[in-house]
């Protein structure tokens, strides 16, 4: 384990702590961060330090590991990905992302961002569920159930492979989530402090971010049909905080 | 003189507010081999005449329709040289672009960027423009594709086009025989008809070159198949 060395000196990634962890569900998938921003194991200095950010209108990155490199990937990709849908003219899809996020942090191969992301987010067109995880230099992870990052990877894994079932409903899935997050939390000293769910539902609507928005040619995105936003349920936990 | 001042600087627009350079450019393409291009419903076809001077020249070691990817291809009027420098910047773009995002480029952003590196040319010292305009044609998701581009890096989308020698004609042709729903077949037979109409001398498979792109990808027809729709041709 990379995190913490024997002699409990913090390494970059383990510095302010966090986890996050993303899981497929039957046509939707969930996101779900903790809030801590600490230093060390010693200070907690805020407990709204959100760790997933929305980047598109069926895709979230949660960017957990040191809180500067955090923000700066998240203001890197954007850069990036506003970019790409200018130039494209389109929605940029969650394989995409991940193969862009991969190579930007690969450029860093050497000196890299101490992120471990974790994405979420439905495919176009058929609205599959899509969840991805890479390490911090962008080697990339695509399972069939569910993905972690942060300093409690471990014991979000034991909890997710406890909780998780296969086509779990979005309500079934909304506890599935949280209840891993908040259980694995619970053994992670600088993880916690209250955490953010997102439930990424597709709203029935085919026509809305669909067929049209992921490929349209040279058009530009105002253009495009803007229906109701998706459904995505944003709700904050409370945890325990000792 | 009036124009000759004008034309050694690049840079430099004439009164008129001409880059006679480019102009000149354009009349190396307007002098090169005829190249057509046409989109039918199911695909996309390139054609080119491929004359050789002397009856040592061997046939088929040397192509001008060139595959840029899988679902992309390529082919010119005006100078050979210039033409494989800019099959080698495109293919190394639509590599670079499946690095980054992990998915095929489309021909659109293909056109985009190679554009984008002729127009460079026209506004950087120590270069001259490229003496070729470019057709090319690609299959992106369900849709074809066919786009021209020139050396003042100026891009267009056809349904189809001719380009080179007698382009005008090829044109006018082309207007009178194009439709909708063509098929791919049907778009060959009209390809190799266009440049029948402006070909000195007898067509046959070894004098002109024809590549398609569809769903399945972009191919340069070989001389036994081209052979097959010539047959076709009175």
């Amino acid at each position: 384990m990379f995190h913490q060395n024997k002699k409990q000196e913090t390494t970059e990634i383990a510095y302010n702590g966090g986890a996050v962890v993303a899981m497929k569900g039957k046509d939707c998938v969930a996101i779900a961060a903790d809030r801590r921003f600490g230093v060390n194991q010693g200070q907690t200095v805020a407990t709204d330090f959100d760790k997933v950010f929305e980047m598109g209108p069926q895709l979230y990155c949660g960017l957990p590991g040191l809180a500067t490199d955090t923000l700066t990937v998240r203001d890197r990709l954007k850069f990036r990905l506003n970019l790409y849908e200018l130039r494209e003219g389109r929605k940029m899809s969650p394989n995409v992302f991940c193969s862009m996020l991969s190579n930007l942090l690969y450029e860093r191969r050497f000196g890299p961002y101490f992120v471990e992301p974790v994405v979420a987010g439905l495919k176009p067109k058929t609205y599959e569920p899509f969840v991805c995880n890479m390490d911090l230099i962008g080697c990339m992870n695509e399972p069939e159930d569910f993905v972690v990052g942060g300093t409690c990877s471990d014991q979000l894994y034991g909890m997710c492979e406890a909780l998780w079932e296969p086509d779990l409903s979005p309500d079934d899935l909304f506890e599935t989530i949280s209840q891993a997050l908040v259980n694995a939390c619970d053994r992670d000293a600088i993880s916690g402090w209250g955490a953010t769910v997102h439930i990424i539902q597709n709203n029935g609507k085919i026509d809305m971010f669909g067929e049209a928005a992921y490929s349209c040619v040279l058009r530009p995105l105002s253009l495009q049909p803007a229906g109701e936003k998706d459904k995505i349920t944003t709700r904050n936990v409370k945890t325990r905080m000792d | 003189m009036g124009s000759e001042r004008y034309s050694f600087s690049l840079t430099t627009f004439s009164p008129s507010g001409k880059l006679v350079q480019i102009e000149y450019a354009l009349a190396a393409v307007a002098s090169g081999a005829p190249s057509i291009g046409i989109k039918a419903a199911n695909g996309v076809v390139l054609a080119t005449e491929n004359k050789h001077k002397s009856i040592l020249y061997e046939e088929h070691a040397l192509h001008k329709v060139e595959a840029i990817t899988d679902h992309i291809g390529m082919v010119y009027s005006g100078m050979g040289p210039d033409y494989r420098q800019l099959v080698k910047r495109a293919r190394k773009m639509a590599q670079q672009y499946y690095l980054v995002y992990g998915e095929r480029i489309r021909t659109c952003q293909l056109v985009q960027r190679v554009a984008a590196v002729m127009q460079e040319y026209t506004q950087s010292g120590g270069v001259r423009p490229f003496g070729v305009s470019l057709l090319i044609c690609g299959w992106d998701e369900d849709k074809p594709a066919l786009y021209q581009c020139d050396p003042s890096g100026a891009y267009f989308a056809w349904k189809a086009t001719a380009m080179g020698k007698n382009f005008v004609n090829g044109k006018t042709f082309l207007e009178k025989r194009y439709s909708e729903d063509l098929e791919v077949d049907d778009a060959v037979h009209t390809a190799i008809l266009t440049l029948k109409e402006s070909f000195e001398g007898q067509i046959t498979a070894d004098n002109i070159e024809v590549g398609i792109c569809d769903s399945t990808g972009f191919r340069a027809l070989d001389s036994a198949t081209v052979k097959d729709y010539l047959a076709n041709i009175p």
